[in-house]
C-alpha cells in the first residue's frame, strides 16, 4: 500500500514538473532561445496569484486575471527584447536572460517585499481523501495532476494535429523555407513565446497554494526544469512529459529507498539517460 | 600677500604635507590618533535575497540600542561600514576582508547564514578582529572554532532543539521521528533534540532527511504516516517551514501525530501558514507575550523607531548592541585595549528583552529557552522549556580556562 501511494506521489510531482518544463522546452526547442528567466516567469505567476487573490478575494478569479497580465507582459518582452535574440549566440541569450532574472528578483523585492506568503487553497478543493488510517491525500494535489494531464493532452493535439502546430514545427526546422512560403514567422514566434511564458506562469499560479510564495522561488526550479528538458530531448513535448514523470518517480522513490543519496538520484538518472541517448529521449530533428 | 591654499601654498608646504602623510602611513599610531573620533562598526549582513528581512531586523535592533545611548558607545560616536553578504558563503572571505583590511573596522558584526558566518569566523581567528555573531547558530562558531575574540548573542542550533526532547518525552511521547534538511543547522537541531529526548527516556525511531533546500515533502510524509510514531520533531525555516506545516496538515497528519519543532518553524511565517500552524508547539529563546517591563519597553521603542513589530532577530541585533555597549563602556571607548575589552564582554550580564543572559566560557549565551504555542498570529510563550541552558560547546578549548 505504501509503495502505491509513493508511486502516486512520484507521478503527481512529475506532472507538476512537466508543467514547469513544457514552456522551457517550447521556447528553447522551437525558437532556439536559451531562456534562463524561465524561473522568473514561474515566480511572477505565483506572486500574481498571491496578490490577485488578496485583492479579488478569489483564487478562481486570480488565475484568468493573472494570465491576462502575463500575456501582456509576454508580448512586450518578446517584441522589445527576445525578438532581437533569435539570430544571436547562446552566450548573448544567457547574458540577457540572466539580467532579466536579476531585474525580476529586484522588482519582486520592491513590489512585494521579502516575506514568505501563503495562498489559501480554494474551499471547493480544500478537502482530502483518506487513504490509510493516518494518511489522507489532499484533493488540490489531485486537481493539479488533472490540470497538468489536460494541458499535456491539449499541447500534443495543438502541435501535432493543427495547422498552427504544423507551422510551429516547420519553423523550428527550417526558418527560411517557412518564411518563403509566406508564413509570418515573427507572429508565430511571438505566439510561441507568449505560450511558453504563460505555461511557466500558470505553473507558478496553480502551485502557489501548495508551495507558498517566496523570494528566489524561480531559481529553485530552474535547474530541475533544465534536467527535464535535457532528458526529454530539447523541444519535445512528449519527451518532457516522460522525462518529468521519470524524474518525479526517481526522486520520490530515491527519498524513500536511498535516503542518503536522494539528492543525487535525479542527476544519476540524467547521466544514465545521456550515456545511452546523448540527444535525450525524443530529440526533435 | 599671495593667497595661500591651506597646506599647498608653496612647494615647501607641499613637501611638508607629503612628509606628514608618509610619516602617518609609517606610524600607525599617528594615523590612529587622527581617527580616534569614531568607532568603526562593520555590519556584514544579508540585505538582499531570502534573508534580507532578517538582516534589516538585526540592523534596526542594533541601531536602536545605540540610539538609546545617545548614539555613542563608551563615549565614542559610531561610523558604520555596511556590506551585503548575500547569504553567499563563497563571497564571505572577500566581503569580510573588505571590512577588516580596507575599512579597518574595530568590530565586525555578522551574520545570518551559518556558512557565511563560519567564513567570518575564519578571518576573525586569523586577524584577531572582534566578531559578534547576531544570528547564525552553527555549533562550530562557539565550539571547535571558538576563540577569545569571537562572541555570539543569539543561540546555537543545539540550544533550540535540546529542550524540546524533554518536553515531548514528559508527555509520554517516546517514539519520535525527526525530519529536517540535510545541512548543518538541521543536523545540529535534530541532534540536540535527540539528546534531550534520550535523556528523558524517549527514542528517535527514524531520522528523515530532505536535501537542502528542496521543499518536496510528500514522499517522507507518506513514510511518517506508515511509521505511525508518537510524535514528529522538525527543523525547517522560511519558505520550507511554510510548505512543511501546510503539507503536514494537508496530508491529514495534524491532529493524529503531534508535530513539534524548533521555533524557526513558526517564526515570521505564521501569516503564510494560516490555519495549518494553529496549536503548534516550538522552543526558542524568544516569543510573543513575554510579560516583563523590559520586553514591553523594548517593543514599544522598537515599533516607534522602525514602524514595525520587532521579532527574535531584532532582539538579537539589539542584544548585540547591548553587549558591545557594556564592553565599550568599561574600556571607556578605547577599542585598542583588546584584552580588557574581551574580559569585559565575557563578564557582561545582558538585560535583554528575552530575559537576562550571560555568556558561557565558549562565548555563547546561557539563556532560558521558552516553550511557545501558536495562537492566532502569535507564538505565545506558555512556559520555560529549560532554564539557563548552556550549549555543550563540544571541541572548544576555552572551556577549561
Amino acid at each position: 500500500m505504501e509503495f502505491i501511494i509513493q508511486l502516486l506521489n512520484g507521478i503527481q510531482y512529475g506532472l507538476l514538473l512537466f508543467l514547469l518544463a513544457a514552456g522551457l522546452t517550447l521556447i528553447f526547442g522551437i525558437m532556439g532561445v536559451l531562456n534562463l528567466a524561465h524561473g522568473s516567469f514561474y515566480m511572477l505567476g505565483a506572486y500574481l496569484a498571491y496578490w490577485l487573490t488578496l485583492k479579488t478575494g478569489s483564487f478562481g478569479m486570480a488565475i484568468p486575471l493573472g494570465l491576462a497580465a502575463i500575456a501582456i507582459i509576454g508580448v512586450i518582452l518578446e517584441s522589445t527584447l527576445f525578438s532581437r535574440l533569435y539570430q544571436r549566440s547562446h552566450l548573448d541569450q544567457v547574458l540577457l536572460t540572466f539580467g532579466l532574472i536579476l531585474i525580476f528578483e529586484e522588482l519582486r523585492s520592491v513590489l512585494f517585499g521579502d516575506d514568505v506568503h501563503g495562498v489559501t487553497v480554494p474551499a471547493l478543493l480544500s478537502g482530502s481523501i483518506p487513504l490509510t488510517q493516518t494518511l489522507s491525500y489532499p484533493v488540490y494535489r489531485l486537481f493539479i495532476s488533472g490540470i497538468c494531464l489536460l494541458i499535456a493532452g491539449a499541447m500534443y493535439l495543438v502541435i501535432q494535429k493543427t495547422r498552427i502546430g504544423m507551422m510551429i514545427r516547420a519553423g523550428s526546422t527550417n526558418r527560411e523555407m517557412v518564411q518563403s512560403l509566406g508564413i509570418n514567422l515573427q507572429l508565430l514566434y511571438t505566439l510561441v513565446f507568449a505560450l511558453g511564458m504563460a505555461l511557466a506562469a500558470f505553473a507558478g499560479m496553480i502551485s502557489a497554494p501548495v508551495s507558498s510564495v517566496f523570494p528566489g522561488m524561480g531559481s529553485h526550479i530552474l535547474i530541475i526544469c533544465f534536467v527535464v528538458v535535457v532528458i526529454g530531448g530539447i523541444g519535445s513535448i512528449k519527451g518532457a512529459l516522460i522525462a518529468a514523470l521519470m524524474i518525479g518517480i526517481a526522486d520520490t522513490l530515491g527519498q524513500v529507498l536511498l535516503p542518503e543519496f536522494s539528492g543525487v538520484a535525479v542527476y544519476l538518472l540524467m547521466a544514465v539517460v545521456l550515456l545511452w541517448r546523448p540527444q535525450g529521449l525524443f530529440k526533435v530533428a | 600677500m599671495a593667497i595661500h591654499h591651506p597646506g599647498f601654498g608653496s612647494r615647501r608646504d607641499l613637501l611638508k604635507t607629503a612628509g606628514c602623510l608618509t610619516a602617518g602611513a609609517l606610524l600607525p599610531s599617528a594615523f590612529a590618533h587622527a581617527q580616534a573620533g569614531k568607532l568603526k562598526i562593520g555590519l556584514m549582513l544579508p540585505y538582499t535575497g531570502t534573508y534580507a528581512a532578517l538582516g534589516n531586523a538585526i540592523t534596526n535592533g542594533f541601531k536602536l540600542a545605540v540610539t538609546e545611548r545617545g548614539g555613542k558607545l563608551g563615549g565614542r560616536e559610531l561610523e558604520y561600514f555596511t556590506v551585503d553578504d548575500e547569504s553567499d558563503p563563497s563571497k564571505a572571505p572577500e566581503n569580510t576582508n573588505k571590512l577588516v583590511q580596507r575599512d579597518k573596522v574595530d568590530v565586525l558584526i555578522g551574520t545570518v547564514h551559518s556558512g557565511v558566518a563560519l567564513g567570518m569566523v575564519k578571518i576573525a581567528r586569523e586577524t584577531g578582529t572582534l566578531l559578534i555573531i547576531p544570528n547564525a547558530g552553527a555549533a562550530a562558531a562557539t565550539g571547535e572554532l571558538c576563540a577569545p575574540n569571537i562572541f555570539r548573542t543569539s543561540f546555537s542550533n543545539w540550544q533550540t532543539g535540546y529542550p524540546m526532547g524533554k518536553v515531548v518525552a514528559d508527555r509520554g511521547l517516546k517514539n519520535v521521528v525527526t525530519i529536517t534538511w540535510k545541512y548543518a543547522a538541521g543536523e545540529e537541531s535534530v541532534g540536540g533534540f535527540g539528546e534531550g529526548l534520550a535523556k528523558a527516556g524517549g527514542k528517535v525511531v527514524k531520522e528523515l532527511w530532505v536535501p537542502f533546500p528542496q521543499v518536496e515533502f510528500q514522499a517522507l510524509l507518506t513514510q511518517i504516516a506508515s511509521l505511525k510514531p508518537d510524535a514528529v520533531y522538525t527543523f525547517f525555516a522560511g519558505a520550507g517551514a511554510v510548505k512543511f506545516v501546510k503539507d503536514y496538515a494537508a496530508a491529514g497528519l495534524k491532529g493524529k501525530i503531534p508535530l513539534f519543532g524548533s521555533g524557526f518553524l513558526t517564526d515570521g511565517v505564521l501569516e503564510a501558514q494560516g490555519d495549518a500552524a494553529q496549536g503548534l508547539e516550538t522552543t526558542l529563546h524568544y516569543g510573543d507575550g513575554i510579560d516583563t517591563p523590559r520586553n514591553k519597553a523594548f517593543r514599544a521603542a522598537y515599533s516607534k523607531a522602525h514602524n514595525s513589530e520587532p521579532d527574535v532577530y531584532a532582539v538579537q541585533g539589539y542584544d548585540t548592541g547591548l553587549l558591545l555597549a557594556s564592553g565599550m563602556e568599561s574600556v571607556r571607548g578605547d577599542a585598542s585595549k583588546k584584552n580588557e575589552l574581551i574580559a569585559a564582554l565575557e563578564k557582561a550580564r545582558i538585560d535583554s528583552p528575552r530575559g537576562a543572559w550571560t555568556l558561557s566560557k565558549a562565548h555563547n549565551p546561557i539563556q532560558d529557552i521558552y516553550l511557545r504555542k501558536v495562537v492566532g498570529k502569535e507564538n505565545k510563550v506558555v512556559g520555560i522549556a529549560h532554564k539557563a541552558l548552556e550549549d555543550p560547546a563540544r571541541g572548544c578549548n576555552m572551556k577549561k580556562t
